[in-house]
Order: C-alpha cells, then sequence, then structure tokens
C-alpha cells in the first residue's frame, strides 16, 4: 500500500512522468521499502541519480535528493559520502546512465569499494530520449539505433563491478519486488561499495519494438527467466546474492588516516 | 613560493577542506600540496578517475557543506564545463582553479598562454553568471584564491581563478598574513518546513541548507522552481534565469577587482591581466620614463567584465597585450570603441617581453600624435 | 647591480630546477626581490631544462630572463643554446664533465668538472646540482656563503641536508679556487680542483 510508505515521498510532485506499464514505479516502491526497513533517519539519506527515466525517482522521493547530470551520479556521491561520511547514500541509475557515459564511475567506485549503495535499474534500453540501445541491450534485440537487431554484446554489469572491486552485488526483477527490498536491505547493510542491479519493462521503448504485446507480458518473462541457482537458459538470468566479498572501504580508510595524522604520531 | 603553493594556502586559509582533481601540467602541484596538507587539516583529498568526475565530486561536497575546489588546465578545464553548468545553475558554490597553458588541444603543455578567458565565461552552455579572477602575482594567487571562496560563498556561484603557467610556477616572495577574512554561506533562518531553497529576498541570493541539516529538498540540473522541483514553465524559467543572470547585477562595485597605474592623464592605456601585466607594468614604466603618457589598467576580476571602470577611461587609446589571438580585446572594443584599440598577441608558448610592449605603445602614440 | 640575472641549464633531471631554487631562497634570506621561473620539456629524464633567476634590490615584474649576466651550462646543447651567443661581460660556467668543446672567450669563463668531482667526493652524480650552485654562489658573489646555506637548508629534500650541505661547501670551494686561479684574467679551467 502506498500509505504506509507516503511519509517518504514528496506527493506534491505527483504524478510521475513515467508511462504506464513502466517498471520503475514499482522498483521505486521496493527501495522506498527498503528505507523504511532499515528505519534509516530521512534527514541522513541522500539519494542521488543521473539522467534518465529512472534518475527522475529522485524528484519524487522526500529525502536530500540530487539529480546530477548524466553518467556522473557516482562521482557527486562520492565527494558527498567523503565529505560527509555519516550520511546515508544511495545512487539510483539507468543502464544507459551506469554502464555506458558513466561506466567509468561505476568501475572506479567499486575499486575504492567506497560506501555507496547503487541500484541500477535495467530496463535494456534509452528510454527517455525514445529507444536507443544501451551497452545493457541484449544481443540481436532492437531498438531506435539498432533497427536491425543489436550487434553488440551487453555487458554483466554485476560481473563488471566484482570484478573492478565491489563487495556486494544482487540482482532482482521489478516483478520480484519483495526480494528487491530483501537485496537493498542487504546492499545497504555492506560497508562497502554495492550494486543492486534492478530488471525493469520498459513497454514504450524496448517492448514494442520487441514482440511484448503488453507491459504484463514483459512482466512474466521476468518471472521466467529469472533463477535462482542452476543451469541457465537462453534468456535466464541469476536473481538474489549475487556476490559478496570483503575489502577496504575508501571512506573509513581515509579517516584513519586523518586520525593517524593528526594524532602526531611519530611517523605521521 | 610558487603560484600554486601560494594558491593552495589561499584556499586553506579560506577554509576549503575539500579537493577532488586529475593530474594535469601545469596545475598539478596545486593537488599534489592539497593530497599533503588537506588530511592534517581535518578535510579530505581524492583523486578522481578524470577531471568530469573530479568537478563532480566538487560539487557534492560543497553539497555536504564542505569547502572545495579542484584545479586543471585547458584541457581538462574543457571536460569539467557541463558539471560547472550544473554549479552554476543549482547556485553551488565551488572553486576551479585553471592554470592555463597553450592550446588548442593538447596544445603546449608546458608553456603558458591565456588561451581561456572565453572559455571561462562561456564555456558551458546556456546563459549563467560566473565569477573570474586573474592573479599576477604569487602575492595575488594568495589573495585572490581567498576571494574565490568567499565570492562563491557569499553569491553561490563557481568561481574561476584563473592562473597562467608562469604565475603558477612563478616563485617569489610572499607575505601570508595569519589569518584572512572569511565567508561563509548564508544558512536558511527558518524551520524546514518553511524552506524554500530557492526562493529568494532581496539579496538576490537564496539561502543554502546543506544536505544533512535536517532541510530536506531537491537539486536538480533542470529548471526549477522556488521548491528545487523541476518545472518547464515559461513564467518559472523566466524568473529563474533572469535571477540567476542579474544577481550579481549588484555586487559588482565589490567583486569588480582591478588595479590602475598612472591613467589620469595617460592618453594611452595598456589593459593586461596575470602574466602579461607583469611585462606591460614594466613597459608602461619605461614608456613614462621616456617621457610618454602612458597609463595601465589591470583587471583582477576579469568576468564580470569592468565595464564601468573602463567607461570612465573612454576616449583614451588602449592597447591590450595577450597571450592569445585576442580574447579580452574584443570586450574592451566593445566598451571603449574599436577604433580607440590596439592588439598585440602573442602565442608562441614564450611571454610577451616588456620590449614588445614598449614598442607597440610607441608605434601606437606615433600615430596618435 | 640593479638586477642580477642567472640562467641555470642543462638536462632534465640534474636538478636545476632545484637549484634555482635554493638560489632564490637565498636570495630571499638575503632580504632581496627575488623571482624565479623555468622552462622544460615532457621529459622527466634528460631533454633541455632551463631555470632562471632574477635578483633584485627593486620589484621585479617582467620574471624571465633576457640578459642573463650568468649562465651554467651542465650540458653541450645547453652550452650551445645559452653559453656561445652570451656575452663575453657576463659570467659563463661550464661543467666540463660534459661541456667539452668552448669557443673561445677572453674573460668571464669558468670550466670546472662539477659532476666528475661531485661522483668522485660522494660516490654518485648527486648533489652536482648543489656543487654547481656552490660554484655559482662563490663565482657571482651575489650572495654572502650563509645565505645561500639557508637556501639549501630550506629546500634540501628530507634526511639529504647534511650531504647538500657539503655538496655546497665543495662547490663553494672550487668557485674561490677557481676565481683565485682566474685572477685578473677573469678565466680558469680547473681539472682536479676542490681537493685540497
Amino acid at each position: 500500500m502506498f500509505s504506509e510508505i507516503a511519509q517518504y515521498f514528496r506527493t506534491e510532485a505527483l504524478p510521475h512522468i513515467w508511462c504506464p506499464g513502466c517498471g520503475i514505479g514499482t522498483v521505486t516502491a521496493a527501495f522506498v521499502r527498503a528505507i523504511k526497513n532499515l528505519q534509516l533517519d530521512q534527514n541522513k539519506v541522500v539519494v542521488v541519480s543521473g539522467i534518465g527515466c529512472s534518475s527522475r525517482m529522485t524528484g519524487y522521493l522526500d529525502f536530500n535528493t540530487l539529480h546530477t547530470t548524466h553518467g556522473r551520479a557516482l562521482a557527486f556521491a562520492t565527494g558527498l559520502k567523503l565529505a560527509r561520511p555519516e550520511l546515508d547514500v544511495f545512487v539510483v541509475m539507468g543502464d544507459g546512465d551506469s554502464s555506458a557515459i558513466g561506466g567509468n564511475h561505476l568501475i572506479h567506485a567499486a575499486r575504492r569499494n567506497i560506501d555507496i549503495t547503487a541500484l541500477v535499474i535495467n530496463n535494456s534500453i534509452y528510454g527517455m530520449t525514445g529507444g536507443q540501445c544501451s551497452p545493457l541491450t541484449p544481443h540481436d534485440k532492437r531498438a531506435t539505433t539498432s533497427p536491425y537487431g543489436n550487434l553488440d554484446r551487453p555487458f554483466d554489469l554485476l560481473d563488471l563491478a566484482r570484478a573492478a572491486g565491489a563487495t556486494y552485488g544482487a540482482r532482482a526483477t521489478a516483478y520480484h519486488n519483495q526480494l528487491l527490498t530483501k537485496l537493498l536491505v542487504n546492499a545497504y547493510n555492506n560497508p562497502g561499495f554495492s550494486i543492486v542491479e534492478a530488471i525493469s519493462q520498459c513497454p514504450v521503448s524496448y517492448g514494442r519494438r520487441n514482440k511484448f504485446k503488453t507491459p504484463a507480458d514483459m512482466v512474466l518473462w521476468q518471472k521466467e527467466h529469472a533463477v535462482t541457482r542452476g543451469e541457465l537458459g537462453g534468456e535466464d538470468f541469476l536473481i538474489g546474492d549475487i556476490f559478496k566479498a570483503q575489502a577496504p572501504e575508501f571512506v573509513a580508510g581515509y579517516g584513519k588516516l586523518r586520525e593517524r595524522l593528526r594524532g602526531g604520531s611519530a611517523d605521521g | 613560493m610558487q603560484g600554486n603553493e601560494a594558491c593552495a594556502e589561499g584556499a586553506l586559509m579560506a577554509g576549503a577542506r575539500f579537493f577532488a582533481g586529475y593530474p594535469i601540467t601545469p596545475s598539478s602541484e596545486i593537488a599534489e600540496l592539497m593530497a599533503e596538507k588537506l588530511p592534517l587539516a581535518g578535510g579530505s583529498f581524492i583523486q578522481m578517475e578524470d577531471e568530469i568526475a573530479s568537478m563532480a565530486a566538487v560539487i557534492g561536497a560543497s553539497l555536504a557543506g564542505v569547502k572545495a575546489l579542484t584545479a586543471t588546465s585547458g584541457p581538462g578545464f574543457s571536460l569539467k564545463q557541463e558539471n560547472l553548468g550544473y554549479a552554476a545553475a543549482t547556485e553551488i558554490p565551488c572553486v576551479v582553479v585553471n592554470v592555463m597553458r597553450g592550446g588548442p588541444s593538447t596544445g603546449l603543455p608546458t608553456s603558458p598562454a591565456q588561451a581561456d578567458v572565453m572559455q571561462a565565461r562561456w564555456g558551458t552552455h546556456g546563459d549563467h553568471p560566473v565569477i573570474v579572477l586573474s592573479p599576477y602575482s604569487v602575492q595575488e594567487c594568495f589573495e585572490l584564491a581567498v576571494k574565490s571562496f568567499n565570492f562563491a560563498e557569499e553569491f553561490r556561484v563557481p568561481v574561476i581563478l584563473l592562473m597562467d603557467e608562469v604565475i603558477g610556477h612563478l616563485r617569489e616572495r610572499v607575505e601570508l598574513p595569519d589569518a584572512v577574512e572569511v565567508v561563509d554561506r548564508k544558512k536558511p533562518v527558518v524551520p524546514p518546513d518553511k524552506y524554500y531553497p530557492y526562493e529568494n529576498d532581496a539579496s538576490m541570493v537564496p539561502a543554502m541548507a546543506n544536505f544533512g541539516d535536517g532541510y530536506r529538498h531537491h537539486v536538480t540540473g533542470l529548471i526549477h522552481d522556488i521548491t528545487g522541483l523541476p518545472s518547464g514553465k515559461p513564467a518559472v524559467t523566466e524568473k529563474l534565469l533572469g535571477r540567476l543572470n542579474h544577481k550579481l547585477d549588484r555586487y559588482l562595485d565589490r567583486i569588480t577587482l582591478y588595479e590602475e597605474v598612472a591613467v589620469e592623464d595617460a592618453e594611452l592605456v595598456v589593459f593586461a591581466y596575470g602574466c602579461t601585466a607583469r611585462s606591460a607594468l614594466e613597459a608602461v614604466n619605461a614608456a613614462r620614463g621616456s617621457g610618454l603618457k602612458v597609463g595601465l589598467f589591470r583587471p583582477k576580476t576579469i568576468w564580470p567584465f569592468p565595464v564601468e571602470q573602463l567607461e570612465k577611461l573612454s576616449g583614451k587609446t588602449f592597447l591590450v597585450p595577450e597571450m592569445n589571438c585576442g580574447q579580452l580585446v574584443g570586450e574592451v572594443e566593445r566598451v571603449v570603441g574599436r577604433r580607440q584599440v590596439h592588439r598585440l598577441n602573442r602565442f608562441d608558448g614564450e611571454l610577451i617581453t616588456p620590449d614588445e610592449i614598449l614598442l607597440k605603445i610607441q608605434e601606437v602614440m606615433s600615430g596618435v600624435q | 647591480m640593479a638586477k642580477q640575472q642567472a640562467l641555470l641549464t642543462g638536462t632534465g633531471g640534474q636538478g636545476l630546477i632545484l637549484a634555482a631554487i635554493m638560489l632564490a631562497e637565498g636570495a630571499v634570506s638575503a632580504g632581496k626581490n627575488v623571482v624565479q621561473t623555468q622552462s622544460y620539456g615532457p621529459e622527466a629524464r634528460g631533454g633541455a631544462s632551463k631555470a632562471e633567476v632574477i635578483i633584485s634590490e627593486e620589484t621585479i615584474s617582467y620574471p624571465k630572463v633576457m640578459n642573463p649576466d650568468l649562465v651554467l651550462a651542465m650540458s653541450p646543447e645547453a652550452y650551445k643554446k645559452y653559453g656561445l651567443p652570451l656575452d663575453e661581460e657576463a659570467v659563463l660556467i661550464v661543467d666540463s664533465t660534459f661541456v667539452q668543446e668552448v669557443k673561445p672567450r677572453s674573460k668571464n669563463y669558468f670550466a670546472l668538472p662539477v659532476t666528475r668531482l661531485t661522483k668522485a667526493e660522494f660516490g654518485s652524480e648527486q648533489s652536482a646540482n648543489v656543487v654547481a650552485l656552490g660554484v655559482v654562489g662563490a663565482v657571482s658573489g651575489w650572495l654572502s656563503y650563509e645565505d645561500i646555506r639557508q637556501g639549501v637548508l630550506q629546500r634540501a629534500p628530507k634526511g639529504t641536508a647534511e650531504r647538500n650541505l657539503a655538496a655546497l661547501e665543495l662547490g663553494w670551494r672550487l668557485g674561490l679556487e677557481a676565481k683565485a686561479q682566474a685572477g685578473v684574467s677573469g678565466k680558469a679551467e680547473l681539472q682536479n680542483a676542490g681537493k685540497g
């Protein structure tokens, strides 16, 4: 029910801009429930976003919200978190935002293992600009800039983040809403860089070019192809916790350096 | 002390406690000094993955309430432009140091130039306010670094400290004061439920709440109303852009910093800034020594352009030496009239010499008389 | 002289910019006005290096050396560029370890094996820059030993103060010796100086 999470919304900013059938709204609800479950102080929560459909989420949420430039949300968030470590910093990005124009910032946030929770809403397409292919558009799928089928291979974003040094990675879908909330809670609780990929649907810019007749067909596709373990068939993907690791966290490390230098120890 | 070093000292004394940057000649000494000194001062330094990220991190830190800067040079400055526009639109105070080198492109990485004077004003898209300061000595690197932060905080604008390779790497004697006047951003005095982040009073500069201080609000690069939320309405757009582009108007007297040398009776005024002003000063002194009525107008604030100050000197002949193909000279022409203005441009990576300027002074004045 | 202008030239990595900074710091400690600049290429090692120092009782505006009163050349390339065209009224000092062919000058010429002597004394070429600084200081007579010593102390990298002071002393002694030998002719070419 919306009423149970309404306190986290700027209701005056509604209605939202998302199309009927879009998955971003349900992902937003899962995200807000995670913050509610974590009982975080609304005044200490910062949500940073880039540019695109999913990044509009920040405008509707009643936290400290920062809607930045395309691809750069993690870089803004890095400055915020380092300057004020006590803030709970979440970053919401789309697939193009996080993996194309913002790919460099993603791998370096992961490399630093900075204590930020990133939510990537992957709808396989640049929706806001009208349906161009992104680095997460599956091979052979249609987009306005891949009218004959996408020749590129897509990233596995979680593999990328793990290789770059992130310490928590998870995946759910707009359909697996409760799981998504649970994974976001796990991600927040990981003291390092965490990334949660939420597979979502864009019926208008992706679905109708790729043989999905209705938004419901896309949600059913999520249900059918999400796998928790075992063999992956053609379009299947894993959901749940994908990886966990331990590594030094950047902001804490900097705090220790500061303490050591200012403590006046002999080797400082 | 070196110019870059003095700039870092000035930033620290003005209260800067955050630096994000990316290595680039000839500005890197500033980052290196900040890496050493900021943790000692209780601040933070981070070397980001690129120039764009550095600018973004600086804005993020400032929004968290920490005075922040980055330092770069021509090509890096180009990369920062989109986020610089973001800072202008969202009115987040920040300081960008640009130690200019020769361009375009990679150009002359280790040689001086005054190549980014227009980029500093118009590099990002759209109309927006910006303050650009240009020091001509190591002492002034320190002083204007302090001013940069004070202006950024008071007016909520990005301030660009536009140095050049000569000044950045020049070593000369400086006197650092024990303390300087430090200005901090205006904070909201109303309770959070009465706070509108972009509501302005007569000052034209809205009070700024830091993230985390209980004043939850939205910051966006989209055109926004006083609540901070996006709006595409023409009336909202006109109101925001009108205020942004005029908010410095009433403070021009304080923002426009300049020095005049012997301009009262001068028939010819040399208009020079940054490293070029050093050569110009020597040339003006030499010209005076030989009986020529020559003066120097040296803007320390090059944007907003010192229109009123130059208008007072209109009627005189001007000579504008610059280490580019002619950038700020266009503004001088706009104010005092094209026919009154002569140019002297050098763009080979070498500093203009006093002799070159003196020769040009003599040439122009023989035509004047 | 109202204004003293020096060029310390050679190859990147020889430490001439640091030597120039030390000279400038020395001038500051003597209460004089000073500016120090440099030009350099992309190479951290090798490539041409030129450090400039202007010392004056008056304010210095134009910060680059126009008519040097003294040139130190520590590579053949630097000699060709800055030493060869140098007026005979100005002082030319070359490191004869590297600069062996020099156009004859009637006066104000000092050829000293700075780097070779540094190696002989300290076992490595490191500190040749400070030895050269000592020579420049003693030959020019612009600043006192104590002032330049202050400059070296302020700018010597951590843990190298002792060695750099020894290097300064060696250079200063070399410079005085050369000056004495030069006498009125103002020319000296020492091969084994500095040992006494």
